[in-house]
């Protein structure tokens, strides 16, 4: 089953491979993993996303919340925590398929945050699935490049 | 590093204490000074000798210099399980910072407080392969409870109180902490901290064993009609010896420990079942087997101790105390688990069990049953016209009365040293458990002399083990640690050669330590080899060689008056196999008992 965690720790060096070492010790493949500083400075949270064994999972967050630098670990239930990401997607974009692709990021209420002669580069912000739907339509255009968070969690 | 304000401040603030100006080796020493630190373990080398310098300048740490870092690391490892104190060792970076690993390894699994310091490059060579780096924090971060690498000298105060909390509080481990070279030359005036503070919850406030759940273990021991205690390491660690004897009393039941729980309850004591586990006493096993209710107190489940965790104790409802509450659940479903200090937790048991007036169920047909097993089914081996290495730790046993500290290497000997020698209190069997390092033996006897010079301390060795680790004979001598060692010399690694015996056709897989075309043995002396007696002797150690049954006696006297250190070399069979035996996986029904 996929689980999203998300883990307080201190703000330090060394915390992110204390916290990645606990899943990769045990075989866990991350799907996805974000780490940025919250409002206090000296507080940063952790959000993994992977795939796992129940039980494994269930003792790696135990032990997570022994490891001195983090304050809270917390496996989300579905719906649980509001779920997002941030995508940023390069489009091949001639000027004959601009207008086009322009459409697709109205209706997905996306932005284009730079346009050159040949390519667009798209922010996409939302869950998921969102995302997964949006690259399927400028899929035929041309990606060029991609680069994504991943998965952003905060209990609701 | 800025360190997270907390709001734990306590009602009467403690203020922090003012230095004078020093560089930040001075300060390193001052820290450990302000610990209770009187001993260390060190080896220098270029990244750590401003470290020695300091040493150097102060008379309240005795620095001894051990001949292997590795050596050093398990002599503080010796001195930490024996007192209960942190143990502490240092080494230079690189090289001597690797030779540390299997001592943190082996604290990470038995749970000993440790404080390991490490010389490390200049700071601004950090990452570039300087001669002698290596990321000794990152390689080390699967292994510790926690680790630091300074890179700013005004943290050292803070970061050593930090460390020193962690490691002896909770369930105590292996702190690392790595300190370049220019740290430890940066002049500074230290501030050292009153108090340390810690963002995660769990390290500064322990928990507790509720009354509903102490109420509820009591209500299950009422109930029960088949119950014993499964008592570990956790008893030890937190001091707990007696008050599990005036649990296990009061609530009459019978007590089995696992080898890391050896002494926490007297095993002379009639409630007493031995310990168990793959090598552990039938009846111990076969308690745990049928008991109705099991009463696990700071111990975790260890496939040595379960076998096949589906078939253990499979008809039992099963309570699990204790202090780290990662372990509940983990190897084996349990009915209550209990997240507590397990000294805690017995005080209020038994002041429970006077306040209610509790009344002991009725288990004398188990009782019964189980002193039965006991008496037909003890620790055995079969004379021989040889000595052999059970009977050569029984000699020992009788001779030295029961008190001594004994320390061991890995394998047969190992097994048969908690087999055949009794303990009656905590602290006395000092062994590599979890990890199950060889060569553990010899140095853990002398860090555990050190701190006890006037009891008797002798490792109970293998001829493998006691080689790996051989080079410490030579800081016994420099340094006057009388430590003794009673090598169990069969010329074979013994417990690998059983294993091939039992499971491999007996075909030997690199398991000979002579010459396997003319082996050594007590028929075949000439060919024993190494000569431990004239290793011992090129030490400045005296050592002696015994071979004859009739002179065994009076050789471990020998060994036991002598004051200093001691190599007594006793020559066995190799054909002697650990019996009890519970092979890998399996079950208690699948018990080898000959």
């Amino acid at each position: 089953m996929r689980h999203t965690i998300s883990v307080l720790v201190e703000n330090q060096f060394g915390v992110l491979a204390r916290v990645a070492g606990m899943f990769s010790g045990r075989g866990f493949n991350i799907d996805s993993l974000n780490v940025a500083p919250t409002h206090d400075p000296l507080l940063s949270r952790i959000t993994v996303v992977l795939k796992g064994d129940e039980a494994a999972l269930d003792l790696a967050i135990k032990q997570l919340r022994k490891l001195v630098n983090v304050v809270e670990a917390v496996d989300f239930k579905a719906d649980e925590a509001v779920v997002r990401e941030l995508m940023l997607v390069k489009v091949k974009a001639d000027t004959k398929a601009r207008s086009e692709i322009m459409q697709i990021c109205d209706i997905f209420r996306t932005k284009i945050v730079h346009v050159s002669a040949g390519d667009v580069i798209i922010e996409v912000t939302g869950d998921e699935g969102k995302a997964a739907a949006f690259l399927k339509l400028v899929e035929p255009f041309g990606i060029l490049g991609l680069a994504r968070t991943g998965v952003l969690a905060l209990k609701r | 590093m800025p360190k997270p304000a907390k709001p734990t401040a306590p009602a009467a603030f403690p203020q922090p204490d003012i230095g004078r100006e020093m560089n930040g080796a001075d300060c390193v020493v001052e820290c450990l000074i302000r610990e209770g630190v009187n001993v260390i373990f060190a080896y220098p080398g270029g990244a750590s000798q401003e470290l020695h310098q300091a040493l150097a300048r102060t008379d309240k740490i005795r620095t001894i210099l051990p001949r292997h870092e590795q050596g050093g690391s398990f002599a503080a490892e010796g001195f930490a399980r024996a007192t209960g104190k942190v143990g502490v060792c240092m080494a230079t970076s690189g090289p001597g910072a690797t030779n540390l690993m299997s001592a943190i390894a082996d604290a990470f699994m038995d749970s000993i407080p440790l404080i390991c310091l490490t010389g490390q490059v200049y700071s601004k060579f950090i990452g570039k392969m300087a001669f002698q780096e290596t990321d000794f924090y990152g390689m080390t971060l699967p292994v510790v409870k926690h680790s630091y690498l300074v890179m700013d000298a005004k943290e050292l105060p803070r970061i050593f109180k930090e460390a020193f909390h962690i490691a002896r509080s909770g369930r105590p481990g292996p702190v690392i902490i790595d300190l370049p070279k220019d740290v430890q030359q940066t002049r500074l005036q230290p501030v050292f901290p009153a108090t340390v503070e810690f963002s995660n919850p769990l390290l500064t406030s322990e928990p507790r064993a509720t009354d509903e759940q102490l109420s509820q273990i009591l209500t299950l021991i009422a109930e029960a009609k088949k119950p014993v205690i499964y008592a570990g390491g956790g008893l030890i660690s937190s001091g707990a010896h007696a008050e599990l004897k005036t649990f296990a009393e009061k609530a009459n039941l019978m007590v089995a420990t696992t080898l890391m729980g050896v002494g926490a309850f007297p095993e002379s004591h009639k409630l007493s079942l031995q310990w168990f586990g793959m090598h552990g006493a039938a009846y111990g096993n076969w308690a745990v087997d049928q008991c109705d209710l099991l009463l696990c107190l700071g111990a975790r489940f260890d496939d040595r101790i379960t076998g096949n965790t589906a078939h253990f104790a499979a008809s039992a409802k099963i309570v699990h105390v204790d202090i780290d509450a990662s372990e509940h659940n983990k190897n084996k479903r349990v009915l209550l688990p209990v997240a507590g200090d397990i000294r805690d937790a017995l005080r209020r048991l038994n002041a429970l069990m006077t306040a209610r007036g509790f009344t002991p169920p009725d288990t004398k047909p188990w009782q019964t049953q189980l002193n039965a097993w006991k008496r037909d089914y003890p620790f055995a081996y079969e004379q021989s016209r040889h000595i052999v290495p059970q009977e050569a730790v029984a000699t020992l046993y009788e001779l030295t009365k029961g008190d001594a500290i004994i320390t061991t290497g890995v394998g047969q000997h190992q097994m048969w040293a908690a087999q055949f020698y009794r303990f009656n209190e905590p602290r006395r069997y000092l062994s590599s458990l979890g990890l199950g390092a060889m060569g553990f033996g010899y140095p853990a006897a002398m860090g555990a002399k050190v701190a006890f010079p006037d009891k008797q301390v002798i490792d109970i060795d293998g001829d493998g083990s006691f080689v790996m680790n051989i080079q410490e004979l030579a800081t016994c001598h420099i340094e006057k640690i009388a430590a003794k060692a009673m090598i169990l010399n069969n010329q074979h690694l013994g417990m690998v050669v059983q294993w091939e015996d039992r499971f491999y056709k007996s075909i030997r897989g690199n398991t000979i330590l002579g010459d396997e075309n003319n082996i050594g043995s007590p028929d075949n002396p000439d060919a024993l080899y190494p000569d431990f007696v004239k290793i011992a002797e090129g030490f400045g150690v005296k050592g002696r060689r015994v071979i004859k049954k009739s002179e065994l006696k009076a050789a471990i006297q020998e060994m036991l008056d002598h004051d200093g250190p001691y190599v007594l070399d006793v020559i066995v069979p190799y054909t002697e196999h650990v019996l009890p035996m519970i092979p890998a996986g399996k079950t208690v029904k699948d018990m080898l008992l000959k």
